[in-house]
C-alpha cells in the first residue's frame, strides 16, 4: 500500500526518506513540489495528487510535509489517518514533530517506522505496544546507554502485542495508583455582527491517564449520558455496553490516551461565555481609521474566564496600529497583519478594552469587509455542556486507587464578524471555552 | 540527544567517557555531518575503519551515521561489504542497525546480500526472541528472489518457535507473501465466489480485526454485497437516479410489474454486513468511518443510510486533510440525497480561518443543500462570504450564488440584484466574476433586463477582466435589439481600443459587430467594416479567421452564397441556456472513499462497484461450509448450542453484578479456549494466561493444519484435550453417510447466527465464538477426508507477484485460525500439494512489440495452483503499450486448441495507457503435454496471432510427502514407469544446493527432505492429472550422479529427463 515516505520541511528540503519496498527516487517530490508552488499557501496543497506512475497522499504536520508514494488504489483516508498516526508518535516520542527533532533522532525514527508499517501495510501503531519494542530516548538512558553501549532497542518481550488486549502491556505495577480523567470542551461559533449567535456547537473529549496496577477494568458513568450526541471511542471500550447502559466499561491502555471524543447534540442552546463590543471603522480618503473592542462576561456561571487572546486578521491596506489597552498586552505584525490581544482574566468590574487608530496605506480605498475576530478563552471547574462524571468503578484488581476529574471549557473556532453594507455580514468564531476543575475526587 | 550529551560531559568529563560522549555528538548534529559526506567521500574510509574496528561504540557510530545517510537518501551501497560483515555483531542494536541497512540495499547487491543470509540462519536460532523476529521480518523484507526457499524454511521454523512474539511474526511474514484479502484483491478481484463461504466468519469478525484490517475488508464485502444481493432501494423512490434508470431501460415490463408486487425482503446475510458494521462508525479512525459510510451509502436501504451523516459531519472536526476528503465524499452525497445532510447544514458553514480548498468544497456542499427553507438564511451567509479576503473563495461564491440563483426560481430574482450590486464593488475579482454569472442567469431569463444590461455597458469603461469584458459584450451584442442606442456606442468605443484587447475580447467585439451589422447596419456599417480590418491583420490566427468567416458570411458580394441568407438567423438563433451544475456531478460513479473519486480518474487498480443483480444469486453457497459441517458434526453441533445457552446466562449473571462473579467466568471462559475478542470478558490476568496458552496452541495447529495428515489427526486429539473434539472425530466417519441429518442441523446452526442479533454482546461474542469453533474443528476434523489449501497455511504458501501485506489480523491467534478457513481452492487430490519453492522469474516473449504493432506481451508462469480450474496451469502476461496512443479493448480472439485443451482468459481490458503496463492471469489446462496453445490477442483494430508451449517443467505443481512415502510410491513406479541417466559434472556443482537451485528452476517440483547426504529427491504431481512426479539424483563415486525419473506419465518423464540432464552436468 505505501511505499515510500518522504520528510519534507517548509523550505523544500527532503530531510528524511524511507523506502518499504523498492526504492522510489526522490525526484517523484517534484511533483509536489509543483503543487505546492500553484497553492496559494502551504494550507492549499491538495493532500492527493495524481503522478503519471504514483499518487502522493501529503499531510502538513507541524510545518512539515509527510509525503507518501501509494501506486495502486487505496482509500486516501488509510493513508492520511495513518500519517498522522505516525506525527503523532513522534511527538509523543520526542515530545515535538519537528526537523531537529526528527534528525536528531534519525536511527529511532527508522526503528519506528519500520515497527509502524511492514510492507507497506500498517504493523504496530499502539503507543503502548511501540514504547515497549522502541524506549522513547531520555536524557538518563542516552546518558547510561553511552556508557554501557546498551540499545534503546526494547529485549523484553513486547507482551501486550500477544495479550488479549492489544492495547494495554501485561504486567503493569505501581505503587500510586491513580486514574485521571480530564474533560475537556470546546465551543465552536460563529457570531454575527448583531452579536446573535449564528453557529454554536460544543464539542468535547475526555482525556485519561491511568496509572493502575495489574488489568483494571473500569466503568465510568455520567450523571447525565444524554447530552453527549455522537460519539467515538477508543477501541477499548465496549461497544454494546455502551448501546444499552450509556455507561464506558473499559480495560485502559497504560499511560495517557484519549478515551472518547463527543459532540453535545445541537439541541441544547450553547451559552456562549463572552461577548464582544466592538466597532471598526474606516475614514473615506483618509489614511487612517478607529478601533475598538471590549469584552465582556457572559452567561459564565460564576466562573473565571482566563486565557483570553483575541486575534484579528486586519485588511491587507492596514500599515500600522496605535492601540491602548485596558488590560493585557497587543502585537500586531505589519507583515502577517495580524493583531494579537492577550487579555488574561475578566474581571465583571473593569471590562478590558483596546482602541486606537489604525494607519492605512495612503491612497489605497479603504477596507471594504471590516475583519473578523477569533477569541481564544478558558473556564477552569466548568463543562459548558453541563456534563458530569457521576462515578467510576474498578473491577479486577483488589487494590484502591486514587480517582480525579477535571473539567476545562475552552475556545475551539471562535469567530465574530464585525460586518458591512449589503453583502456582508459580520461574523465572529468565538473558539471554545475550556473548563477545567482541579482533581475533584469522585466517590 | 545532542544536548544530553553535551550534559554529560559537563557532569563527567573523563577519559573513555568523554570520547564516547564525542562520538555521539557528531552523530547527531546531522547536518554538520551530512554535509561532509555528501561533499568528501573519502569519509566513507572513514566509516569503513570505524566498522572494522574491534570497539562496538566504534560500530555502532558508524553505523548510526550510516542510517542517517540512508534517510537523507545519500548513497551508501558501497559500505556494503563493511556493514554486511557486522550482521554476526553480537550487540543489538548493531545488529539491527544492520537489518535497517540490509533491507534497503539487499536488492541492489544480490550477491552480496546472499553472504549474510547463513548469518540469518544463524540469527533465527539466537536465544533472544527478538532477534529471532526481526531475523525473519529483515529476511523476508530482502527482496531478492534466491532466498524465497531459505525463507520458506525460516518461516517453517519459526512457526514452531517456543516464543510467541517470534510466532506472531512468522504469521506476518506469510501475509507478506501471501495474504489473504490483499492476495485476493491482487490475484482475483473479480473472483468473487471465493469470498461466499467465509463471507459470514468476516462479518462477524470485524469488529474485533484490528482498525487498518476493517478498511480493507469492509470495501470488499461492499463490493461483494453489491453481487449478490437484490437491491433494498425502493423503485419508485424519488431520489432513485441511476439505479432507476437502470431499470427503466429494462424493457420487459412484465418483470417489471412482478418485482413490483413481490414485496422486497432483505437477505439476512446483507442485514448481517449492515448491522455488523455499524458499531464501526464509531470508530475514532476516520478510514474506518469513512468505509462504514461508503458502505452504507452503497448497499444499505435509503432509508437507513442517514445515520452515517452524523459521523461523517464528526470527521469535520479533524485535521483538514481529513476534512478535504469527508467534505469531497459528502459533496457527492449531497447531490444525490439532499435530505442526509439537510439537519447539518451550519456545520458546514465557512470559516475565515478555513484554507481555501476546504472553504471551496463546504460552499459546494452548501449549494447542494440549498431549498427553498433555507435559501435565505444561506444567501444571508453567502454575502459574507462575498466580502471575504480570500478573493478565490469570493469569486466561487459569486458563481454559487448564480446556481443557487438557477436551482431556487423564488429567489433568482433576489440573487440578480445582488449579484448587480456586487458590479460596483472595487474589487475587480469580484465584478468580473459577478459579470460572468450575470451574463448566465440573463440567457437562461428571456426576460427584459434591458437596466442590467446598461449598467454593465457602462462597466466597460472600467473593468480591464477579459472575460468580463467578453461577456459583457456578448450580452450586448445579444439584446442589441434591446439596447438599440447603446450597442453601436460600445461598438465605437471598441474598435478603437481594438489592438490593445486581449484575444477573447477581440473575438466577442467582431462577434457584436457581426450582429450589429445584421440588425441595425445603418449606424454600425462602417465601423464593423472597419473591425473587420483590424481584424484581417490581427496577429492571432483564430482571429483573422473569424474575420475572414464573419467577412463572407454578412457582407454580400459575389461569391458568398445561399449562406449569407441565414446569416441573421446564424448569429442571432436563440442560443440554449447553459445548466450550471456543481462539479462533482460526474464523480458518483466512483465508489464512495476510493483514491479515484477523490481525484475524478480512474486510478491504477480500481475496481467498479457492480450494479446490483436484478435476481439474487443463490444466497445458499454462503452456506456450503455450514452444510457440510452439519452433516459431519450433528450431534456436537447440539450439545455446543446447549453450552453456549448455558454461557450466555451465566455471562449476563456476570454483567450484573461485576467483580464477584468473574470467578466462574474465568473458569468457564479458560475452558472455551483461546477466543478472544474485545467484547469478551477480560477481566483477568489468569484468565489471559490460560486463554494465552491455549490460542499458541490452537494458533499452531491451526497454521500447520493440512501439513500432513496423519499427523494433524494426531495433533487434534493431543492438543484439543476435549471430549467432544475426540467424539467428533469419531462422529465425523460415522455421519459421512448420514444425510438425514442434515437439514435439521443446518437450521441449528442458522438459529445461532440468528440469535446474535438479539442477544446482548456478550452472547453475541459467545455465540459467535461456538460457532468459530465448530468450524475450525470440523476442519481439522475433515482434513483427513479433503485436502484444504488454505492460505495461512505454511505449506502453501506463493510469493505473488507483487506481495502486500494483510492488515494485520494476527493480533489474536483465534483470528488466525479463522482466516485460515480462507480457501482458495477445493483440490480434491490425495496428494498434498505444497509451495513451489522457487518461482523463476525468467519471461518468455508471448508477442513482440514489433509484430504486435506497439503492443508488447510477455508471459510467465507464477507457479501458483490456478485459481480458474485445478486441472489448468496458471499463467501471468503482461501487456505493454509501447505505442504513445491508447491501446482498446485487448482481449483473446479465436483460440486454435489441440483436442483437449481448455483455456481460460483474462477479462477484455477497456485500455492501456500509452507506456501502461497491465498484468493479467489466465489458466490453460495443457493436459499434461506440451502441446502448443495457439490463440488470437485481439485489439479494437488488430488481431495477433500468438502461442503459448509450456516448458515441461511448468505442468507439474510441488507436492509435499515424507521419504517414506516417496520411497513407497518409487517403489510403485518402477519398470516402465522409470527413466534414468547418467551425469558427470564438476564437484563443485554437486553440492545440494546447487542441484536444489538446478532442479526447481528447471521445474515445478517440491524437495523431500532425505536422509542420506548423496540422495537428493523431489516430488510433484503433474497438474492435470495429478499423476506423481518423482525425481531423484543420487551422486555416486566421482563427479557422477545418477537421475532418476519416477512416473506413470512416462513421456513428460523422459522430457523432463531430457531437461534436466543438460543444465545439471553444466559449469
Amino acid at each position: 500500500m505505501i511505499h515510500s515516505l518522504f520528510l519534507i520541511n517548509c523550505s523544500g528540503d527532503i530531510f528524511l526518506e524511507k523506502h518499504w519496498k523498492s526504492v522510489v527516487s526522490q525526484s517523484v517530490c517534484d511533483y509536489f513540489f509543483e503543487a505546492q508552488e500553484k497553492a496559494a499557501d502551504v494550507e492549499n496543497v491538495p493532500p492527493v495528487i495524481s503522478t503519471p506512475h504514483h499518487y502522493l497522499i501529503s499531510i502538513y504536520r507541524d510545518k512539515l510535509f509527510f509525503v507518501s508514494v501509494i501506486q495502486t488504489e487505496v482509500p486516501p483516508l488509510f493513508v492520511i489517518e495513518f500519517l498522522h498516526r505516525v506525527a503523532d508518535t513522534f511527538q509523543d516520542y520526542f515530545g515535538e514533530c519537528s526537523e531537529a527533532a526528527i534528525k536528531d533522532n534519525v536511527v529511532i525514527v527508522y526503528e519506528l517506522l519500520e515497527e509502524m508499517l511492514d510492507n507497506g501495510f500498517p504493523l504496530a501503531t499502539e503507543s503502548n505496544i511501540l514504547k515497549e519494542l522502541i524506549k522513547p530516548p531520555t536524557i538518563l538512558r542516552s546518558v547510561v546507554n553511552s556508557i554501557t553501549g546498551s540499545s534503546n532497542v526494547g529485549d523484553t518481550l513486547p507482551t501486550g502485542q500477544l495479550s488479549n488486549i492489544p492495547w494495554r502491556r501485561a504486567g503493569v505495577k505501581y505503587t500510586n495508583n491513580e486514574a485521571y480523567f480530564d474533560v475537556v470542551e470546546e465551543i465552536d461559533a460563529i457570531i454575527d455582527k448583531s452579536g446573535s449567535t449564528v453557529f454554536a456547537e460544543i464539542q468535547g473529549v475526555i482525556d485519561a491517564c491511568i496509572k493502575l496496577s495489574g488489568m483494571p477494568d473500569l466503568s465510568l458513568s455520567f450523571m447525565n449520558p444524554r447530552l453527549l450526541d455522537d460519539v467515538s471511542f477508543h477501541p477499548c471500550i465496549r461497544f454494546k455496553r455502551w448501546e444499552s447502559e450509556r455507561v464506558l466499561s473499559f480495560i485502559p491502555p497504560d499511560g495517557n490516551f484519549r478515551l472518547i471524543s463527543y459532540r453535545v447534540s445541537s439541541q441544547n442552546l450553547v451559552a456562549i461565555p463572552v461577548y464582544v463590543k466592538h466597532s471598526i471603522s474606516f475614514k473615506e480618503n483618509s489614511s487612517c481609521g478607529r478601533f475598538d473592542i471590549t469584552i465582556g462576561p457572559k452567561q459564565n456561571m460564576g466562573k473565571t474566564i482566563e486565557g483570553i487572546t483575541v486575534t484579528v486578521h486586519m485588511p491587507k491596506v492596514v500599515l500600522n496600529m496605535n492601540l491602548t489597552t485596558t488590560q493585557g498586552s497587543y502585537t500586531f505584525d505589519p507583515v502577517t497583519k495580524v493583531l494579537t490581544w492577550d487579555v488574561g482574566k475578566i474581571t465583571p468590574q473593569k471590562l478590558p478594552s483596546l482602541k486606537g487608530l489604525v494607519n492605512l496605506q495612503s491612497g489605497a480605498p479603504k477596507p471594504e469587509e471590516n475583519p473578523s475576530l477569533n477569541i481564544q478563552f478558558k473556564i477552569q471547574q466548568l463543562a459548558i455542556s453541563g456534563l458530569k462524571v457521576n462515578r467510576l468503578d474498578m473491577y479486577g484488581e483488589k487494590y484502591k486507587p486514587f480517582k480525579g476529574v477535571k473539567y476545562v471549557t475552552k475556545a475551539g473556532k471562535f469567530q465574530e464578524d464585525v460586518g458591512g453594507d449589503f453583502f456582508s455580514i459580520g461574523e465572529y468564531h468565538l473558539t471554545a471555552a475550556h473548563c477545567n476543575s482541579k482533581g475533584r475526587k469522585l466517590q | 540527544m545532542s544536548s544530553n550529551s553535551f550534559s554529560y560531559n559537563e557532569q563527567s568529563g573523563g577519559g573513555e567517557a568523554t570520547e564516547l560522549g564525542q562520538e555521539a555528538t557528531s552523530t547527531i548534529s546531522p547536518s554538520g555531518a551530512f554535509g561532509l559526506f555528501s561533499s568528501d567521500l573519502k569519509k566513507n574510509e572513514d566509516l569503513k575503519q570505524m566498522l572494522e574496528s574491534n570497539k562496538d561504540s566504534a560500530k555502532l557510530d558508524a553505523m548510526k551515521r550510516i542510517v542517517g545517510m540512508i534517510a537523507k537518501g545519500k548513497n551508501a551501497s558501497e559500505l556494503f561489504p563493511a556493514v554486511v560483515k557486522n550482521v554476526a555483531s553480537k550487540n543489538i542494536e548493531i545488529k539491527k542497525l544492520v537489518y535497517v541497512y540490509l533491507v534497503r540495499y539487499a536488492e541492489e547487491q544480490q550477491d552480496l546480500a546472499l553472504l549474510s543470509i547463513s548469518t540469518f540462519q544463524r540469527a533465527l536460532k539466537d536465544p533472544n526472541q527478538l532477534i529471532r523476529a526481526s531475523a525473519l521480518r529483515v529476511l523476508s523484507s530482502i527482496r531478492v528472489p534466491i532466498i524465497v526457499p531459505i525463507m520458506m524454511l525460516a518461516i517453517k521454523e519459526a512457526s514452531a518457535d517456543l516464543s510467541p512474539y517470534v510466532r506472531k511474526n512468522a504469521a506476518h511474514a506469510i501475509q507478506k507473501l501471501y495474504s489473504v484479502v490483499m492476495a485476493f484483491e491482487e490475484v482475483c478481484p473479480d473472483r468473487i465466489d471465493l469470498i461466499h463461504k467465509n463471507y459470514r466468519k468476516l462479518c462477524n469478525l470485524l469488529v474485533d480485526v484490528e482498525e487498518w484490517g476493517q478498511v480493507v475488508i469492509i470495501h470488499m464485502l461492499t463490493r461483494y454485497a453489491r453481487t449478490q444481493f437484490v437491491s433494498p432501494w425502493k423503485e419508485g423512490d424519488e431520489l432513485e437516479d441511476n439505479e432507476k434508470n437502470f431499470y427503466e431501460s429494462d424493457d420487459d415490463q412484465k418483470e417489471k410489474t412482478d418485482k413490483r408486487k413481490k414485496p422486497y425482503t432483505m437477505d439476512p446475510d446483507h442485514r448481517l454486513l449492515i448491522r455488523n458494521t455499524k458499531p464501526l462508525l464509531q470508530s475514532r479512525n476516520a478510514a474506518v468511518v469513512m468505509a462504514v459510510a461508503q458502505l452504507y451509502w452503497h448497499i444499505s436501504p435509503k432509508s437507513e443510510a442517514g445515520i452515517i451523516s452524523k459521523s461523517l459531519v464528526r470527521l469535520l472536526r479533524s485535521n483538514r486533510e481529513v476534512q478535504y476528503i469527508v467534505l469531497q465524499n459528502i459533496a457527492t452525497m449531497s447531490i444525490q440525497r439532499k435530505g442526509m445532510f439537510e439537519p447539518y447544514l451550519k456545520s458546514f458553514y465557512v470559516r475565515s480561518t478555513d484554507p481555501t480548498m476546504i472553504k471551496t468544497l463546504k460552499l459546494e456542499i452548501l449549494t447542494n443543500l440549498a431549498n427553498e427553507a433555507n435559501i435565505s438564511t444561506l444567501l444571508r451567509e453567502f454575502q459574507t462570504y462575498v466580502k471575504s479576503q480570500d478573493k478565490q473563495f469570493a469569486a466561487a461564491t459569486i458563481q454559487t450564488i448564480g446556481r443557487c440563483a438557477t436551482n431556487i426560481l423564488e429567489v433568482t430574482d433576489t440573487c440578480l440584484n445582488g449579484l448587480v450590486c456586487l458590479l460596483s464593488n472595487r474589487d475587480e475579482i469580484v465584478v468580473a466574476e459577478s459579470v460572468v454569472v450575470i451574463k448566465k442567469l440573463l440567457q437562461m431569463q428571456p426576460v427584459q433586463h434591458g437596466e442590467i444590461i446598461k449598467h454593465m455597458a457602462k462597466l466597460l469603461d472600467s473593468i480591464t477582466v477579459p472575460v468580463a469584458r467578453a461577456s459583457i459584450l456578448w450580452l450586448i451584442g445579444e439584446n442589441c435589439e434591446r439596447v438599440p442606442k447603446i450597442a453601436p456606442d460600445v461598438l465605437r468605443k471598441m474598435a478603437k481600443s481594438f489592438t490593445s484587447e486581449d484575444d477573447l475580447v477581440k473575438l466577442q467585439i467582431l462577434n457584436l459587430g457581426a450582429k450589429l451589422y445584421l440588425t441595425n447596419s445603418k449606424q454600425t456599417k462602417l465601423l464593423t467594416q472597419y473591425i473587420l480590418n483590424l481584424g484581417k491583420y490581427d496577429q492571432n490566427y483564430d482571429i483573422r479567421d473569424r474575420t475572414r468567416f464573419i467577412r463572407q458570411l454578412i457582407v454580400p458580394n459575389e461569391k458568398s452564397g445561399a449562406l449569407s441568407k441565414y446569416a441573421k438567423k446564424i448569429f442571432l438563433a436563440q442560443k440554449p441556456a447553459p445548466l450550471l451544475e456543481s462539479p462533482f456531478k460526474d464523480r458518483d460513479h466512483f465508489q464512495l472513499g476510493t483514491l479515484s473519486h477523490t481525484l475524478n480518474i480512474k486510478a491504477t487498480g480500481y475496481l467498479e462497484l457492480s450494479n446490483w443483480p436484478e435476481v439474487a444469486p443463490d444466497p445458499s453457497v454462503r452456506n456450503v461450509e455450514v452444510i457440510e459441517l452439519a452433516k459431519e458434526w450433528t450431534p456436537a453441533g447440539k450439545a455446543k448450542q446447549e453450552n453456549s445457552a448455558k454461557k450466555f446466562y451465566s455471562e449476563s449473571e456476570e454483567e450484573g453484578d461485576s467483580s464477584d462473579s468473574s470467578s466462574d467466568s474465568e473458569s468457564e471462559s479458560g475452558s472455551e479456549s483461546g477466543e478472544q475478542g474485545k467484547s469478551g470478558e477480560e477481566g483477568d490476568s489468569n484468565e489471559d494466561s490460560s486463554e494465552d496458552s491455549s490460542s499458541e496452541q490452537d494458533s499452531e495447529s491451526g497454521r500447520e493444519s493440512g501439513l500432513e495428515n496423519k499427523r494433524t489427526a494426531k495433533r487434534n486429539s493431543k492438543a484439543k484435550g476435549k471430549s467432544d473434539s475426540e467424539d467428533g472425530e469419531k462422529e465425523n466417519e460415522k455421519s459421512k453417510t448420514s444425510d438425514s441429518s442434515n437439514a435439521e442441523s443446518s437450521s441449528i446452526e442458522d438459529s445461532s447466527s440468528d440469535s446474535e442479533s438479539e442477544s446482548e454482546s456478550e452472547s453475541e461474542s459467545e455465540s459467535r465464538k461456538v460457532t468459530q469453533e465448530k468450524e475450525k474443528k470440523t476442519k481439522q476434523g475433515r482434513t483427513p477426508l479433503t485436502k484444504d489449501v488454505s492460505l495461512l497455511d505454511l505449506d502453501d504458501f506463493n510469493p505473488v507477484s507483487t506481495p502486500i501485506a494483510l492488515p494485520t489480523p494476527a493480533l489474536s491467534p483465534s483470528l488466525m485460525a479463522d482466516l485460515e478457513g480462507l480457501n482458495l481452492s477445493t483440490s480434491s487430490s490425495v496428494i498434498s500439494v505444497s509451495t513451489p519453492v522457487f518461482v523463476p522469474t525468467k519471461t518468455h516473449v508471448l508477442l513482440h512489440r514489433m509484430s504486435g504493432k506497439g503492443l508488447a506481451a510477455h508471459y510467465f508462469f507464477p507457479r501458483q495452483p490456478c485459481i480458474f480450474g485445478d486441472k489448468m496451469v496458471s499463467i501471468q502476461i503482461t501487456l505493454n503499450n509501447t505505442t504513445d496512443q491508447k491501446i482498446e479493448n485487448i482481449h483473446i480472439g479465436e483460440k486454435k486448441l489441440p483436442i483437449g485443451l481448455k483455456m481460460h482468459v483474462f477479462n477484455p481490458i477497456d485500455s492501456l495507457e500509452p507506456e501502461g503496463s497491465i498484468t493479467v492471469s489466465m489458466g490453460i489446462d495443457f493436459c499434461d503435454s506440451t502441446q502448443t496453445a495457439s490463440f488470437q490477442l485481439c485489439t479494437k483494430d488488430d488481431c495477433f496471432s500468438v502461442n503459448i508451449q509450456p516448458p515441461v517443467g511448468e505442468l507439474l505443481l510441488p507436492v509435499a510427502m515424507s521419504e517414506k512415502d516417496f520411497k513407497k510410491e518409487q517403489g510403485m513406479l518402477t519398470g516402465m514407469n522409470e527413466t534414468s541417466a547418467v551425469i558427470i559434472a564438476a564437484p563443485q556443482n554437486f553440492t545440494p544446493s546447487v542441484i536444489f537451485q538446478k532442479v526447481v528452476n528447471i521445474a515445478n517440483v517440491g524437495a523431500v527432505p532425505s536422509g542420506q547426504d548423496n540422495i537428493h529427491r523431489f516430488a510433484a504431481k503433474t497438474v492435470h492429472s495429478g499423476s506423481l512426479m518423482l525425481v531423484t539424483v543420487e551422486l555416486k563415486e566421482g563427479s557422477t550422479a545418477q537421475l532418476i525419473i519416477n512416473t506413470e506419465k512416462t513421456v513428460i518423464g523422459s522430457v523432463l529427463l531430457r531437461e534436466l540432464k543438460p543444465v545439471l552436468s553444466q559449469g
